[in-house]
């Protein structure tokens, strides 16, 4: 799709609203819409990039789906000694792993690179971005779009699989849908962290590494069950940071266990507003963050 | 100068370099805290499930927690060290400059590795150390020495951590690439050194293996030697053979490495 779009639009890369497309010739100018589209062509030209070096490639895509595959490593080793963890079984937590495996791997993929900002402010390619006529926060977030890392939404689907297979679970029509429901919104929420992350850099030029500890970070988190956690901190990534919305919140649902803190049922079916609501916040940060840059004009 | 000043001043120097980056480094406490609170919650559930596993009790695998998350930067568990810029350098022929100084290719780079580690162990380890100890329960010596053992099992581990990066650094002269080198040594790196669950917890044969790696060197020694559960000579003097082997191996390497190095005149 990305493909036959950008290789159409290709021949007219700097006339986005030219007239031989008579869906959006005269459409006024829209944000969102120019954005995307630039976006898959910047995606697309650092995709056939990639694959001028197609055994690199290979290998690359195997190293991030070995290295992602890591911490279900660890709970398989962990589940070598006990049968239990925090009064969940492996299927359960495999269940919890792989929605947020696959949530939070689709937003690395889509827009994982957001943490070069800072590198691109300090050496001053940032100011290359802002003179191009496309949505700065498009290009930056198709920057270096690398597609090995479809290795770890690749190790996701196989845990949820897992999951699904020896899972023994009550299936209803809403509980099917919770689960794309689950990888959309959770892969919004991931996405807003990763946005409010890059506004944040316009301020800590070096402080990508503090977006790690919540992209990352807060992708490991989920991949246990809340039971584990101390309830404070439960608390801070349901009400404060809404993590929890995720996978915590309805896979808890889904799976038939109570949530550890008091919420109605209801709550499990909002995760989309909470992505949406999440989304809306970054993009007021970005704009704040974008507008407060200062180029040094060197 | 002196060879031991001019080796001195490249540490010096590898210690200011790092030390430039102040947000960086706060930015890389504040990520170790976050993982070390979420990894110190899982290994509570897993202690609580099975107390005395592996050996350790619960505050003991908590003080192992923080202690992985001190060594992550020093012992180069996370990122690239030295070697990045190292096989950047074979890749582009300014290896060729480095080759003619009057300082020995190994001993430079050590120098500048050790320099490193030391600004890592004070910028990096102390901070998330408190704060593990200050929000969890942690079995930390009282004895003095204690320390001062687990100090110099730190400062082996990081000879043995150089040694093995240099090793793979060099592949560089060979394969010119070499993102999947530090890709494959990064992976085994991580699972062997016990930063992905503490290598007495992993099950039967696998634990043994793992425990006679080097890797093993680099978080699993120093952290027994702070919890009592090794005995410091021993546990040096496995470190210090990981050291002389993998030193050694990495002057063969070097030494054939540099025979194929034609440098260009004009």
């Amino acid at each position: 799709m990305a493909e036959a779009r950008t290789a159409t639009a290709a021949h007219h890369p700097d006339c986005p609203d030219r007239p031989d497309r008579t869906d959006d010739a005269y459409a006024p100018y829209s944000p969102v819409r120019d954005g995307l589209r630039a976006y898959l062509m910047i995606a697309a030209m650092w995709i056939r990039s990639t694959m001028a070096y197609r055994a690199s490639f290979a290998m690359t895509a195997f190293g991030n789906f070995a290295a992602t595959s890591f911490d279900f490593l660890a709970i398989l080793l962990m589940f070598s000694q006990v049968d239990e963890l925090g009064g969940y079984t492996l299927p359960e937590i495999a269940f919890l792993y792989g929605v947020v495996g696959i949530a939070f791997g689709l937003t690395d993929l889509a827009i994982g690179s957001m943490d070069r900002l800072g590198r691109r402010v300090r050496d001053g390619t940032l100011d290359t971005l802002l003179v191009r006529p496309v949505p700065v926060l498009a290009q930056v977030a198709a920057d270096k779009f690398a597609l090995r890392r479809l290795g770890r939404v690749t190790q996701g689907l196989f845990v949820l699989g897992y999951a699904l297979t020896v899972l023994d679970i009550d299936w209803t029509p809403v509980k099917v849908l919770m689960i794309p429901m689950m990888v959309l919104s959770g892969g919004l929420i991931f996405g807003a962290v990763f946005v409010a992350g890059g506004a944040f850099q316009f301020i800590a030029l070096d402080a990508a590494e503090v977006q790690n500890s919540f992209t990352y970070g807060g992708s490991t988190l989920l991949q246990y069950p809340p039971t584990v956690f101390a309830k404070d901190l439960v608390r801070g990534v349901t009400f404060v940071l809404p993590l929890a919305f995720v996978n915590w919140v309805p896979a808890l649902y889904v799976l038939g266990r109570p949530y550890p803190l008091d919420l109605p049922t209801w709550v499990a079916f909002t995760p989309p507003l909470v992505g949406a609501g999440c989304c809306a916040l970054a993009g007021l940060a970005w704009r704040a963050g974008l507008r407060s840059y200062r180029s040094t004009g060197s | 100068m002196g060879a031991g000043r001019l080796y001195a001043a490249v540490a010096a120097g590898g210690f200011r370099r790092y030390a430039t980056y102040r947000a960086a480094t706060a930015a890389g406490v504040f990520t170790n805290t976050v993982f070390g609170f979420i990894l110190a919650y899982t290994y509570i559930a897993l202690w609580d499930e099975k107390p005395h596993l592996g050996g350790y009790d619960q505050a003991q695998a908590l003080t192992y927690v923080w202690v992985g998350q001190a060594m992550f930067a020093v012992m180069v568990l996370g990122s690239n060290g030295f070697e990045a810029e190292l096989i950047e350098r074979i890749r582009t022929g300014d290896i060729a400059i480095d080759l003619y100084r009057p300082a020995d290719l190994q001993l430079w780079w050590f120098a500048a590795d050790s320099g490193r580690a030391l600004f890592q162990l004070l910028g990096r380890g102390v901070v998330p150390m408190a704060f593990g100890a200050l929000c969890f329960d942690l079995a930390l010596p009282r004895d003095p020495l204690a320390w001062l053992a687990c100090l110099v099992a730190i400062a082996l581990g990081v000879v043995v951590s150089f040694a093995i990066r240099y090793i793979v650094a060099l592949w560089a002269f060979w394969l010119l690439d070499g993102s999947g080198a530090m890709q494959l040594t990064w992976l085994t790196g991580v699972f062997f050194s016990g930063m992905l669950l503490p290598l007495n917890v992993f099950p039967g044969a696998l634990g043994e293996i793992a425990r006679l790696l080097p890797w093993s060197a680099l978080l699993q020694a120093p952290a027994d030697v702070l919890l009592g559960e090794a005995d410091p000579l021993a546990t040096y003097g496995f470190q210090i053979a990981w050291a002389v082997v993998l030193l050694a191996a990495g002057r063969l390497v070097q030494s054939a490495a540099t025979r194929r190095v034609v440098v260009q005149g004009g």
